[in-house]
């Protein structure tokens, strides 16, 4: 299928540039750049019907209401889970995360008990399980990496003890891009009265997401690196588990009512999580944006992007002095370097030269014993790339020698 | 004689002090080094720096860690640049170093092969990185006057 005729959706892909070269953007993982709909979607709230949600008796207000509560079903249909009270609205993959350990995991774990996750999560997928453990006395261990840092379920079952409640683990990593068997792990984790948290940043965006068939009872993820607005994304949980979370904000919106002795109800999943005044704008883009991505079929985006990524490594293989770090992984970035030259140095290259991409440790700071190496070059993709993209890509690696003239000229 | 202006001879400089960092490796022996960990939060640089002081003449400076090519080679040069000055030289060096990056008026003769780093500004990313060194000695003469500052 060809996909380059999306490009002609983005502002971003019309004629910008670089240092003077047309922009080639390969830093997906970090965001990803929005649609006309998208950005039509978030105007025409800020210019055609403003009002504040959940709050109004008069028609404007309504209008709100019913494009924010559609923007969520449309989200719940696009990970497809079971009804839209199952999607809360968070700030993106790091809120939502912080929402399972500190609302959910902060009452249903005690001390002594253990949470599973692994080296190669992202800090917000390891920070947050610090803090309870500090706070609670719950234990975090983790899950081995296989030789090729992926996590097998021979690996998980390993791990797993009398004393593990929780597993939280990314669908797919943000370094090394492997994806997790994650309705085996739910399988085996179910029958053990185990949760499974997912932390799909690096998935949703990807690739197709079936909470149903995963099972998961979490699923956390950003609006923006899939084409939606920063500042929003989404936490899935299983309703009774949603339930039985507790907000981490309160204030407006969250309550039913209370009384001045500070007796409250709260109001039911998701409205009690979502006190104050939500991200609007944010919602009702990222709605737009599961509406576009669906468009195009998140089969397609899929096919596409492991196309692609088959194309870099077969390219970037070919010369001498580049070395792969992940180029079995079947989707997510490639992670690399140039021999020789210092990945801060390469990505000020590679800015030279119009192309976006990334240097440094990516968050999983704790990778070095897998990947052998302290620091990579990340180049991460979309549907909108191209194999032209990837051969400026190639070309700028084998400039490597010269990598001072991006300092220079 | 090549002027220190022509970008060969710039690069020639930065290369070298990259893959020949003077002052290199610190001094653990002497207690009489003081030290600073200086880390960027938003890129990988990670280096420690050393300097003795004898009064008010800074005697020696050292460096190590691990950094890309225009933070090793900056921090190489400025261990040069400013190992044997006094303490009021040393800062007047750096004054005009920091004027250089930042694009204000500078004196190029006080800085020597630091020049080198004159373009920096073109490739605002690499400020931090031509810095890093440089703000670690600016750190150290601070405690060493009494002057240090609780910042970053």
């Amino acid at each position: 299928m060809d996909m380059s005729i999306y490009r002609h959706d983005f502002p971003m892909l019309k004629g910008k540039t670089m240092q003077g070269q047309p922009l080639v953007y390969l830093d997906n993982g970090a965001t990803t750049f929005k649609p006309q709909p998208v950005i039509n979607a978030v105007v025409d709230y800020l210019s055609s019907y403003t009002a504040n949600a959940h709050r109004g008796d008069y028609d404007l207000s309504a209008v709100v209401d019913e494009r924010y509560e559609t923007a969520r079903a449309d989200i719940a249909k696009f990970i497809h889970a079971k009804r839209k009270e199952e999607v809360v609205f968070t700030s993106g993959t790091t809120d939502s995360l912080n929402l399972v350990a500190k609302g959910f995991a902060k009452t249903y774990l005690q001390a002594g008990d253990e949470v599973l996750i692994s080296v190669a999560e992202h800090a917000s997928n390891t920070l947050p399980w610090f803090d309870l453990a500090q706070e609670i006395g719950c234990t975090v261990a983790y899950i081995d990496l296989d030789e090729h840092g992926c996590i097998t379920m021979e690996n998980v079952k390993k791990a797993v003890n009398e004393h593990t409640k929780i597993i939280s683990l990314a669908h797919v990593t943000n370094v090394l891009g492997h994806v997790l068997p994650v309705r085996e792990i739910c399988d085996y984790a179910h029958e053990r009265n185990i949760i499974v948290c997912i932390d799909g940043a690096q998935s949703v965006p990807h690739m197709p997401v079936d909470v149903q068939k995963m099972d998961c009872d979490f699923l956390a993820f950003s609006g923006h690196k899939m084409c939606g607005p920063t500042g929003i994304g989404v936490l899935y949980g299983r309703y009774e588990l949603l339930k039985q979370t507790k907000p981490t904000r309160s204030g407006g919106g969250n309550n039913a009512r209370y009384n001045a002795c500070g007796s409250v109800s709260l109001k039911n999943p998701p409205e009690k999580f979502e006190a104050g005044t939500p991200n609007i704008e944010g919602a009702i883009g990222l709605g737009a944006a599961v509406n576009y991505l669906s468009q195009i079929g998140m089969d397609n985006i899929m096919a596409h992007e492991i196309e692609l990524r088959r194309y870099a490594i077969e390219k970037l293989s070919q010369i001498d002095k580049v070395q792969i770090y992940n180029p079995d992984a079947n989707l997510g970035p490639i992670a690399f370097n140039i021999k020789g030259v210092f990945s801060q140095d390469a990505a000020s290259l590679f800015n030279k030269y119009g192309v976006a991409v990334r240097a440094g440790q990516h968050c999983a700071k704790i990778l070095d014993e897998y990947l052998h190496v302290t620091n990579t070059v990340r180049a991460s993709l979309y549907f909108y790339n191209t194999k032209e993209d990837i051969d400026k890509l190639a070309e700028v690696c084998k400039k490597g020698d010269d990598f001072l003239d991006a300092f220079f000229e | 004689m090549p002027s220190l202006n022509d970008p060969t001879i710039m690069r020639e400089i930065i290369m070298d002090h990259y893959q020949y960092p003077r002052h290199h490796g610190l001094n653990t022996d002497d207690s009489a080094y003081e030290s600073v960990n200086m880390n960027s939060s938003t890129c990988i640089d990670n280096i420690d720096v050393q300097a003795k002081f004898d009064d008010e003449v800074i005697t020696d400076i050292r460096f190590d860690g691990e950094a890309c090519a225009i933070c090793t080679a900056s921090t190489s040069i400025m261990t040069e640049l400013l190992s044997g000055k006094t303490i009021d030289d040393a800062k007047k060096i750096i004054d005009n170093y920091m004027n250089m990056i930042y694009e204000k008026d500078y004196d190029a003769d006080l800085l020597e092969e630091a020049i080198a780093f004159q373009n920096t500004h073109k490739q605002a990313n690499r400020i931090k990185c031509a810095t890093l060194g440089w703000k670690a000695i600016e750190k150290l003469i601070a405690r060493k006057t009494g002057g240090e500052q609780d910042d970053e």
